[in-house]
C-alpha cells in the first residue's frame, strides 16, 4: 500500500505544482478582461474600476492565490468574468461532453491496438509482410495530422450523410423519445470518435508491437520455446503477462494526449466539452475559466496514472512485494 | 550503406523543401496579400498543351478565366485568345531572406490571363504563392522553435545532469510537471496570458517562444540521462585530475556525447512544432491575416461550405504529410543509429 500512497501524494503534490505554474504566467501576462470593457464608451471608469477591485485583480500574486485555493475548497473555481458566475458549474457540465469522447476514443482504441500489435509482433517472422503492411499503415498515420483527418473525415460526412457532421444533439431530437435521441447522439458521435482513435492509434500500435516483441525475445520466453511449446501458449500464457507491465503505464500517458488532440477535434467539430469552452475563454481573456480548464485536464491525467499505477500494482507481483522487501 | 543513402536522399528532400519556402518570392507568380475580389475561390488554372487539332503540342498556355454568366461563382474558360506561360518575368516586388530586393519571378503569364496554380481563396488571392509564403512561416516556426526547446532542453539537462544534487532535484521536478499537463493545454494556457492582436513578426516571434518553451521536458530529461553515464566515463574523470573547470568539461567533453540525441530529438519535435503553429493560427491564436501561414490558410475549413465545395483550400494541410513523414522516417533512421553505435 506504501506505493499507492506515495504515488496519490505526487499527484496531489503535482497538482498544486500546475496551479502555482499557472498563476506565476499570469502574473507575467500583459493584459486583462477588463481592458476591453475600458475601451467601450457606454461603460463608465468607475463602473471598470469598482469590478477591477471586486473581482481582486489589483491584489498581489499570494493574495489571489489564496482567495483562489479558498474558492476552490468552497467548489467555486474562481469567478468567470464572462458568464458572471463560478467557474466550476461551467467547467463540469462541459468536462462530461469531453470525458464521454476521450473514454469512449481510449475504449475503441485500445481494444483496436492491443490486437493489432499482437498480430503484427507475432507475426513478423514467418509472416512478413503483415508486420510489414501495419507498419506501413501506422506510419502513414502517424504523419497524418489529426487537423487533416478530421477536416477529412468532415467532408465526408458532408458528402455521404452517413452520420452527422459537427455537434452533439440535433436541436429537434430533443423532445423525442429516449431511444432515438440515442441514436442522434451516436450519429453525432462516430465523426470526433473516429478521428480521436485513428489519430491515437499508430502510437498505441506501435508501443504494444515494440512491448510483445521485446518479451519475445527475452531469455524465459526463449526457455520456454526451447521445451517446444506451442506457438500461440507461448505468445498468450508467457509473452503476454510480461508485455502488460509497460502498456499500463502507457495507458496513463496515452490520456494525456488524448486530451489534447480532443480539444482541437472538439473545436473543429463544434463538440461542446473543454475545448470550445477554453477557446472561447482564451480569447475572452477570461482567466478563471483558463486555469481551471488546464487545472482539470492535469486532475485527468493525474486520476489515468492513478488508475495506471493502481493496474500495475494489482498485475505486476514485483510491485505488490515492494513494501514487504 | 543503403541506408544511410536513404537517409542522404531524405534530408536533400527536405532540404530542398525548405529551400523552396525561402525563395517563396521569386517561384511565386504574384504577391500573396494581393487581392482579386473578382474570382474568389477560382479552381487552378489548367495548363493547356495543344491548342487544337492540327497543333499537337506547343508551348504551355494558358486560358482568360471568365465568370459564368448563368450561375455565380462558377467560372469558364475563354480560350479565343491564348496567353503563354513566361519564364523569368518582372511582376510584383518581393524581398527575399529580408535582405535581396526583386520583381523577378520563375514563371507567369502577361496581363489579362491569370496564372492560379491551386486555385484563389475567399478573396482571391492565389493560393500558390500563399502556399510557398506561409511556408516560410509555418516550417520556420517548426525550426526555429524545435532549436530553443533543444537549447533550453540541452542546458538544463546538462547542468542537472552533471552537478546533480538539488539542481537536479529542481529541474527534475519542474520537467515532471510540464509533462503532466496534455500539451496542447499547456500550449494554451501559455498563449492564454499573451497578447491576442500582434503584427506578424511579433506573432511569429511569440509563437516561436510559446511552443519551444511549452516542450523543454522532455528533451532536458534525456540529455540528463547521457550525461549520468557520461559523467563517469574515465576520459572525463581524467580531464577532471588535469584540472578542467566545470565549465570546460561539460563544454568540451560531455556535450558532444548528447549530439546523436539531440538531433534525434529534433527529426522528433520538427514534425510536431510545424502542427502546433498549424493548430494555433487555425485556431486564431498563431499567426494572423493577411499574413500567410499554412495554419491560418486552413481555418477557412472551419466552415463547412468552402470544405464541401472547394478541395483545392485543403492543399496545405495535405501538404503536412509528405514532411511530418520525411521527418518521421529521418528520426527512425537516427535512432537506429543511435542504438546500433552503442
Amino acid at each position: 500500500m506504501l506505493f499507492l500512497t506515495r504515488r496519490l501524494l505526487h499527484g496531489i503534490l503535482l497538482l498544486i505544482g500546475v496551479s502555482l505554474l499557472s498563476f506565476l504566467f499570469l502574473q507575467l501576462a500583459p493584459g486583462n478582461f477588463f481592458d476591453e470593457m475600458r475601451l467601450n464608451p457606454q461603460i463608465s471608469r468607475d463602473t471598470v474600476a469598482a469590478l477591477y477591485q471586486q473581482y481582486g485583480l489589483g491584489k498581489p500574486l499570494p493574495v489571489r492565490y489564496f482567495a483562489w485555493l479558498e474558492s476552490v475548497a468552497k467548489g467555486d473555481w474562481g469567478v468567470s468574468f464572462a458568464y458572471n458566475s463560478p467557474v466550476a458549474p461551467l467547467l463540469f457540465s462541459r468536462s462530461r461532453n469531453t470525458l464521454l469522447l476521450t473514454g469512449l476514443a481510449t475504449a475503441f482504441s485500445w481494444m483496436i491496438a492491443i490486437p493489432a500489435g499482437v498480430l503484427s509482433a507475432a507475426s513478423r517472422r514467418r509472416h512478413r509482410w503483415v508486420d510489414d503492411t501495419g507498419t506501413l499503415i501506422t506510419t502513414f498515420l502517424l504523419a497524418t495530422p489529426d487537423l487533416l483527418l478530421a477536416l477529412g473525415v468532415l467532408w465526408l460526412a458532408i458528402h455521404t450523410r452517413w452520420f452527422h457532421a459537427g455537434g452533439m444533439l440535433s436541436p429537434e431530437s430533443a423532445d423525442s423519445s429516449m431511444p432515438s435521441r440515442m441514436k442522434d447522439l451516436a450519429l453525432h458521435l462516430v465523426a470526433p470518435l473516429v478521428v480521436l482513435v485513428l489519430g491515437s492509434l499508430p502510437v498505441l500500435v506501435r508501443h504494444v508491437r515494440a512491448a510483445v516483441v521485446d518479451a519475445l525475445n527475452s531469455p524465459h520466453v526463449r526457455a520456454v520455446e526451447a521445451h517446444g511449446i506451442s506457438q500461440s501458449r507461448i505468445l498468450f500464457r508467457h509473452a503476454l503477462p510480461t508485455a502488460a507491465s509497460p502498456l499500463i503505464s502507457l495507458f496513463g500517458f496515452s490520456l494525456g494526449s488524448l486530451l489534447s488532440a480532443s480539444v482541437l477535434i472538439e473545436v473543429i467539430m463544434n463538440w461542446p466539452g473543454l475545448g470550445p469552452l477554453l477557446l472561447e475563454a482564451i480569447l475572452a481573456r477570461d482567466v478563471y475559466v483558463v486555469i481551471g480548464s488546464v487545472m482539470l485536464s492535469a486532475m485527468f491525467v493525474v486520476c489515468g496514472m492513478l488508475i495506471a499505477d493502481l493496474l500495475l500494482f494489482l498485475a505486476d507481483p514485483r510491485i505488490r512485494t515492494e513494501d514487504l522487501a | 550503406m543503403s541506408s544511410s543513402k536513404k537517409t542522404v536522399v531524405l534530408l536533400a528532400g527536405l532540404c530542398a523543401l525548405h529551400l523552396a519556402v525561402l525563395l517563396a518570392g521569386f517561384l511565386s507568380p504574384y504577391d500573396p496579400v494581393r487581392q482579386n475580389r473578382d474570382i474568389p475561390f477560382a479552381p487552378p488554372t489548367p495548363i493547356h498543351f495543344a491548342a487544337s487539332r492540327s497543333i499537337r503540342v506547343s508551348s504551355p498556355f494558358v486560358c482568360a478565366i471568365d465568370e459564368n454568366r448563368n450561375e455565380p461563382d462558377q467560372y469558364v474558360e475563354n480560350c479565343r485568345r491564348t496567353y503563354p506561360v513566361q519564364l523569368l518575368v518582372r511582376g510584383a516586388p518581393y524581398t527575399l531572406l529580408g535582405i535581396v530586393r526583386s520583381n523577378l519571378h520563375l514563371f507567369g503569364v502577361s496581363a489579362p490571363a491569370r496564372l492560379f496554380l491551386m486555385g484563389t481563396d475567399a478573396y482571391g488571392r492565389d493560393v500558390f504563392s500563399r502556399f510557398l509564403f506561409g511556408g516560410e512561416v509555418t516550417l520556420f516556426a517548426g525550426l526555429l522553435a524545435t532549436a530553443l526547446t533543444l537549447i533550453l532542453g540541452a542546458i538544463l539537462g546538462i547542468l542537472s545532469g552533471y552537478y546533480g544534487g538539488w539542481v537536479d532535484a529542481v529541474v527534475m521536478r519542474g520537467a515532471e510537471l510540464f509533462l503532466a499537463l496534455p500539451w496542447l493545454y499547456l500550449l494554451f494556457a501559455l498563449r492564454a496570458f499573451l497578447p491576442l492582436s500582434l503584427n506578424a513578426v511579433q506573432a511569429f516571434l511569440l509563437l516561436i517562444a510559446v511552443i519551444g518553451i511549452v516542450g523543454w521536458a522532455r528533451p532536458a530529461r534525456m540529455i540528463r540521462g547521457v550525461v549520468l553515464s557520461s559523467r563517469e566515463r574515465h576520459y572525463v574523470l581524467a580531464a577532471r585530475l588535469f584540472g578542467g573547470s566545470d565549465g570546460y568539461l561539460m563544454r568540451r567533453h560531455i556535450m558532444p556525447d548528447t549530439y546523436s540525441i539531440v538531433m534525434t530529438q529534433a527529426a522528433l519535435l520538427i514534425p510536431q512544432y510545424v502542427l502546433a503553429e498549424v493548430v494555433l493560427s487555425f485556431l486564431g491564436l498563431g499567426v494572423g491575416e493577411p499574413t500567410p501561414s499554412w495554419g491560418n490558410m486552413l481555418s477557412t475549413l472551419q466552415q463547412y461550405s468552402v470544405l464541401a465545395s472547394y478541395w483545392w483550400m485543403v492543399i496545405p494541410g495535405l501538404a503536412l504529410v509528405p514532411v511530418f513523414l520525411g521527418y518521421i522516417i529521418l528520426a527512425s533512421d537516427l535512432s537506429l543509429r543511435e542504438t546500433g553505435r552503442t
